[in-house]
């Protein structure tokens, strides 16, 4: 066990399957001498070498593009684009290719490729850096899309992640990548990919979340809990696909729902969550579903970025109302 | 031996013949020099023709962009700036490139161009204001034909071409320079702009500061051709690598290509051979990927040194005059800083707007939610 922060964690992931794993390689922008901007790759390329971990060119598309036919080829690629940002020139692979192959195929071509890059807001960045399009991704068929909240998480997601056959993108919210530290096991484990976690128990309300904003509800819970709120916080860990099952569940036994979430309102991972619960427990809720979302505007430079961007505070206020409605 | 040596070495081999552009075609492997390290001339036969005047005010704007970059840098440590990249050492780039434009033509920048910005007008209060945080930063005084910084790497140059296009359907004589690093020819959109461009003879200067870094990543490993000039050749343009740390050299280099496109002949592209001096953003750290020797070598390449070299030997600069307009640019630079940390924060109402021309349901129940909230929290 060692204490680590989520960085860390993903880079123990990568360290790990590269040594077990001849196959598996890892690339981008700056991961090699330089340790990519977060340093989630630092020292893996003195340690296994620049033909296992190396430094592309500058252009997203041929990143994801090679990938595609490394994988083809036998290899398992685990890419990294710089910021969410910077995937909208890779959207074209992601879209035409790494998400299609397999069945184009009918499944003669399996894509395991991991496309890991940072999301989300919090870090007081430049523009395109703060973007958190999930929702997007989720919408393409033929990906898999997944956002750890905790080190843990994102040690066990990443290497399932990296032994999947069908192509993983990895939303890691930069936002707590240094903010939370945990014990992480030293060796490989597993965290199944397309199962939610039910993070603590309650019984008045479902609360769910992912990547960065569980933190966020973790704090706006505690103040819930002095009105007498007992809430139900569900971890979705994998976007898509989505563990309908374990949220129905819960809805079915608390009888409100509230889903947070910082990217976009609009045909988000929200609206999606609660059209299921609307489809299979409808008749258990007490009273509307609710959502608190980022806003339907692109998100501001830094100077705004308080004001676009929601406190715990917020989510209690959003939750009390929930429960009063 | 490094490309860059090579080209070193082969540099001035073979004499010129008639134009800038065939005299220094990339292929020939020949760099455009004409103030060497210590300010001596050196490629006289390509001087411009500039004014004692001129040159004054470009050498003040250059050293402008150095005090104004150094302040903000400063700033930026004791958080009063947000990330920001610095432009320390491709101040003659800058300046000798954007200095060449008449005021009805473009500039279609990525996000390290202070020289080039305060040269084609842009407030230095609005730099500070953008890297302060704020999209106000982006708005500039009316006939200032700059689009606004861009983020994503080479995205802006299909701008540059799209901008071009339509000068040319409009029957205008207007040119538009557009900036990008060597890390920045390795996209997608640098090829499809070269290609365009040329294909429709659209009137674009496509501008590449090679500063020899893409953050970590060394030119050497971003392209194995020779040098970025040379890509021209394939798209059918003319291509010029010029020393970039030479303002004179940059200028005529430009102002050719300024020509060439407003004669209807289409674009160019120039390599200036530069070297970003400081980190690539206040957030990098270059002795991760860079020796100080190197960093050294290039101090002494210094392109303000070299100019001032060179105005003190024509009589026109001396040392009361550098302490003069250092001065004046330190106030200069105070007085549109404090502009710029006036601005307030924005309103809830301002981070709705100008999302669409005018809004939508959608974004009117959602800032109306933002306000609701606001003032329950105010009145807890
Ligand atoms: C599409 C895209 N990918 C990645 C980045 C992150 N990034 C910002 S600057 C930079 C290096 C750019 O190098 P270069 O084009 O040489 O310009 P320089 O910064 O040296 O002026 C990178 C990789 C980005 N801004 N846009």
């Amino acid at each position: 066990m060692a204490v680590m922060t989520l960085v860390q964690a993903v880079k123990s992931a990568l360290d790990l399957k590269l040594a077990d794993d001849e196959n598996v390689i890892v690339f981008g922008e700056d991961v090699g001498v330089g340790g990519g901007v977060f340093r989630a790759t630092e020292g893996l390329q003195k340690k296994y070498g620049a033909k296992r971990v190396f430094d592309t060119p500058l252009a997203e598309s041929s990143i994801v593009g090679a990938a595609v036919g490394m994988a083809i080829a036998g290899l398992r690629p685990v890419v990294e684009i710089q910021f969410d940002g910077f995937m909208h020139p890779a959207f074209n692979q992601l879209v035409s290719h790494l998400a299609r192959f397999r069945y184009r195929t009918r499944g003669e071509r399996p894509m395991p490729v991991v496309v890991r890059f940072p999301n989300g807001d919090g870090v007081r960045a430049l523009e395109l850096h703060s973007d958190s399009l999930e929702a997007v991704y989720g919408h393409v068929p033929g990906l898999k899309v997944v956002m750890p909240s905790t080190p843990y998480d994102a040690k066990g997601l990443l290497i399932s992640a990296i032994e999947e056959n069908d192509p993983v993108l990895f939303l890691e919210p930069k936002r707590i990548y240094r903010a939370v530290k945990q014990d992480v096991p030293d060796g490989l484990y597993r965290i199944p990919i397309g199962k939610a976690r039910v993070l603590q128990e309650g019984t008045n309300v479902t609360l769910v979340a992912y990547g960065a904003m569980i933190r966020v509800c973790q704090q706006a819970i505690l103040e819930a809990k002095k009105d007498g709120i007992s809430v139900e916080l569900i971890d979705l860990r994998t976007i898509y696909p989505l563990d309908t099952a374990t949220i129905v569940e819960s809805v079915k036994k608390t009888g409100r729902l509230m889903v947070v979430h910082e990217s976009p309102r609009s045909f988000g991972v929200a609206a999606e969550i609660i059209a299921r619960v609307n489809e299979q427990a409808f008749y258990y809720l007490e009273s509307p579903p609710r959502r608190l979302t980022g806003n339907d505007t692109i998100p501001p430079l830094p100077k705004s970025e308080d004001l676009y961007f929601f406190p715990p505070e917020r989510v209690y206020y959003e939750l009390k109302r929930a429960f009063e409605a | 031996m490094t490309a860059e040596q090579k080209t070193a070495t082969r540099r001035s081999a073979k004499p010129s013949t008639g134009s800038l552009f065939e005299a220094f075609d990339p292929l020939r492997g020949r760099r455009l020099e004409i103030l060497d390290e210590n300010g001596k001339v050196v490629g006289g036969e390509w001087m411009p023709e500039l004014s004692d005047e001129k040159l004054l005010h470009a050498y003040k704007m250059m050293l402008l962009a150095r005090v104004a970059d150094l302040k903000a840098v400063s700033l930026q440590r004791q958080g009063r700036l947000y990330t920001l990249p610095p432009s320390l050492g491709q101040e003659a780039c800058a300046v000798g490139s954007a200095i060449t434009l008449e005021k009805e033509d473009w500039m279609v920048p990525a996000y390290r161009e202070l020289g080039a910005w305060l040269v084609r007008g842009v407030p230095l209060s609005r730099v500070y204001l953008y890297f302060a945080g704020s999209e106000y930063g982006n708005v500039y005084p009316p006939g200032v034909r700059v689009l606004p910084t861009s983020v994503p790497i080479s995205s802006q140059l299909l701008h540059a071409v799209g901008i071009g296009h339509a000068i040319n359907y409009r029957n205008r004589k207007e040119v538009v320079i557009t900036y990008f690093g060597d890390g920045g020819t390795s996209e997608g959109d640098f090829h499809e702009a070269l290609n365009w461009a040329a294909v429709f003879h659209c009137p674009v200067i496509f501008f590449c500061n090679n500063n020899q870094y893409a953050i970590s990543h060394p030119r050497a490993r971003q392209t194995i051709s020779e040098t970025i000039a040379q890509k021209a050749i394939a798209y059918g343009m003319p291509g010029i690598q010029v020393d970039g740390n030479d303002f004179l050299a940059v200028y005529r280099a430009t102002q050719e290509a300024a020509s060439h496109a407003r004669a209807g002949r289409g674009p160019v592209l120039i390599e200036g051979v530069t070297y970003r001096m400081g980190a690539h953003t206040t957030s990098d750290d270059p002795s991760k990927y860079r020796e100080s020797e190197e960093e050294e070598l290039w101090k002494a390449r210094d392109p303000l040194i070299r100019m001032r070299k060179y105005l003190e030997a024509k009589g026109l600069w001396d040392e009361t005059r550098e302490e003069d307009a250092k001065t004046e640019a330190q106030a200069k630079a105070d007085e549109d800083f404090a502009e710029a940390e006036k601005w307030k924060a924005n309103s809830v109402d301002e981070i709705f707007a100008h999302v669409f021309e005018s809004t939508v349901p959608e974004l009117e129940a959602q800032a109306e939610s933002l306000k609701s909230f606001r003032k329950w929290k105010e009145g807890r």
